[in-house]
């Protein structure tokens, strides 16, 4: 089965990747993408009927602890990787209108 | 005396002999990586100041008699995708060009408890995502047995680090194969150990349910002793293991007597290189003639372990990457209208090509509509891979089989055909799926000199199994083809100790650090 990406799916798909890509990249991940699902869809060959998907390979359980604070004030460390900083806080552009 | 020949046991007794000093030992291999990273480029960063000041405060406190670590002293290299407090940590890209990190990745406090000195971090594919190392955005890595070959990837620079004799030894991490198909390249010693066994907090995630940090070292001993070092519970690991037994160097004993070892008949059929399946037969051999039982067998699923895994690690890379925003570290795009042109344009000067690619994939697999037929299918198959391990496991020790199907290609020959280039992967990447330990051993050369490793798989927590067996058969070679790189440039040229032919750096990476 060969894979057909529209111009829509990958439009949507750049929208939740939160890329932008040119037209030309467009078409390049297009072309990407259809080659490595036609691949991915071999898994097909596979009767999993009946098979638990596996997230872990080992029983994990949630894990739980005491929420003491164990790290000191690090906030100007912190801060200091900001792209944009306005006092105490990372600067963004305008959220809301 | 050449410090640089020793392994990194070797020189920490000297160093605890005080017949070595720590400074003498990081100055060594200070000069080493001048020398040789106009050439190789292992390194995305080297902190000359910062490794000679650690070495003085660690020989104070053996001079102390408060450090008697057998690795105390000794220099080694970390994975630009492992945190280290207000140290350059890149992950190879971009996005990260400029994050100083606010904290210490547990794996790496552990070498510095260790008192290890930490010489700088280590080139690798952009986020791990690679099999070549030039997908890095601050140039390629060369293989220092040829430097017209790639070294490998993703921990190309770890590897080609500890050939070129740059370090003592290094962290990798393994997702795919990234440890142990670049020290197959490389001629030195990798192992990725049983997820859950070396803690994760502060590493930079791509794939969280296969990410694991482990040792690149000259020696299967050194490869115990780093492991023994690295290896820990860690609360901060929701993932990490409290494993019953951490005493890895007891396991280096000569003796193979017994030990039934199963070769995939699907790992040595076709694809394969005739001179790779020559070199890992005949250190099958070797392990036979010591006693161990040789016997092949078919292990099945084989093909299928690729697409599973390109499912699963992109699905997981495009949640794991949506933290890099522009916001809180990193790069930020220079001009933008609003908050989601600001993310978009960020994200996408950011990343480069093959990090762009996987976050699509997986967005798409992870995407209404596709969720089922793409990524659960994934994981349901993941189950299947792990029920093929366990049958095996029943019958044999270990596996024994190639870690890559060919020695290491020309560098710019991998990345126009990504399919090709994961192909690649074959042999490592259902060892990750399976939560399973892995290790490459140095095992013989090709007709142009590049290395060739042999792959020993392990049932989950047998990490001591396999450091007897590569141990046993280290003994019986005489470490052979463990041997450092003699540094070949691309021109043919041969560079001794004290001469490299000057190849012009990378300018990217140039710019980044002035």
């Amino acid at each position: 089965m060969a894979n057909r990406i529209s111009d829509e799916t990958i439009e949507y798909v750049g929208i939740l990747a939160k890329l932008e890509l040119s037209d030309q990249e467009k078409e390049a991940a297009k072309a990407d993408m259809e080659k490595m699902l036609d691949y991915i869809d071999t898994l097909n060959e596979l009767d999993t009927s009946g098979i638990e998907p596996m997230s872990h390979v080992f029983q994990v359980s949630n894990v739980f602890r005491e929420d003491v604070v164990t790290n000191g004030d690090n906030r100007e460390e912190i801060l200091a990787n900001a792209p944009q900083r306005k006092d105490d806080c990372f600067k963004v552009p305008r959220t809301i209108g | 005396m050449d410090i640089l020949g020793l392994t990194a046991l070797e020189l920490g007794e000297k160093i605890q002999k005080r017949e070595i000093s720590a400074r003498e030992a990081a100055e060594a291999a200070l000069a080493q990586a001048q020398l040789a990273e106009p050439v190789i480029n292992s390194y995305v960063t080297l902190d000359p100041e910062g490794a000679l000041k650690q070495a003085d405060e660690i020989q104070k406190m053996i001079d102390a008699g408060d450090l008697s670590s057998p690795l105390a002293g000794v220099p080694v290299a970390v994975k630009d995708n492992m945190c280290i407090r207000d140290k350059l940590t890149t992950c190879s890209s971009k996005i990260l060009s400029n994050f100083k990190p606010a904290y210490t990745a547990e794996a790496v406090r552990n070498l510095q408890k260790a008192g290890m000195v930490i010489l700088g971090k280590t080139n690798m594919d952009e986020f791990a995502m690679g099999s070549t190392t030039e997908t890095s955005y601050y140039g390629p890595t060369k293989n220092p047995h040829d430097t017209a070959h790639v070294p490998g990837g993703s921990s190309g620079g770890s590897c080609a680090a500890v050939a070129a004799q740059e370090c003592f030894g290094a962290l990798g991490s393994d997702t795919g194969g990234s440890i142990r198909q670049p020290s197959s390249f490389c001629g030195v010693v990798g192992m990725k150990p049983t997820y859950g066994t070396v803690s994760r907090y502060g590493l930079i995630a791509y794939g969280s349910s296969l990410d694991q940090i482990g040792p690149v070292t000259k020696d299967v001993a050194d490869c115990a002793a780093f492991l023994e070092a690295v290896a820990s519970y860690d609360a901060k690991d929701s993932t990490s293991i409290r494993r019953d037994d951490y005493r890895f160097c007891e396991a280096l004993t000569d003796d193979v007597k017994g030990m039934k070892i199963g070769i995939p008949r699907d790992y040595m059929g076709e694809g394969l290189d005739s001179e790779v399946r020559e070199a890992v037969m005949a250190a099958a051999k070797v392990l036979e003639e010591k006693g161990a039982v040789i016997e092949e067998f078919d292990l099945g699923l084989v093909k299928y372990a690729i697409p599973a895994y390109y499912t699963i690690a992109s699905a997981e890379a495009s949640s794991n990457l949506e933290r890099f925003d522009g916001v809180k570290y990193g790069y930020r795009t220079a001009e933008y209208e609003e908050l989601h042109n600001m993310y978009k344009k960020t994200r996408s000067e950011g990343f480069g090509a093959e990090v762009k690619r996987r976050i699509m994939l997986g967005s798409f697999v992870l995407s209404s509509g596709y969720y089922d037929a793409y990524y659960l299918k994934a994981l349901r198959v993941k189950a299947l891979i792990k029920k093929a391990f366990d049958s095996a496991f029943e019958k044999y020790d270990m596996i024994l089989g190639p870690a890559a199907p060919t020695t290491a290609p020309e560098l710019g020959k991998s990345l126009s055909d990504p399919l090709k280039m994961y192909l690649g992967d074959i042999y490592t990447i259902s060892v990750n799926l399976a939560g399973l330990p892995g290790m490459s051993v140095p095992v013989g050369k090709d007709s142009r000199g590049l290395p060739v490793g042999m792959q020993l798989i392990g049932n989950v927590f047998q990490e001591k199994k396999l450091l007897r067996a590569a141990y046993a058969y280290e003994c019986a070679t005489g470490k052979q083809f463990e041997q450092p790189a003699q540094i070949k440039t691309a021109c043919g040229n041969s560079a001794g100790e004290n001469r490299v032919e000057n190849v012009q750096a990378d300018t990217a990476k140039e710019a980044h650090q002035v």
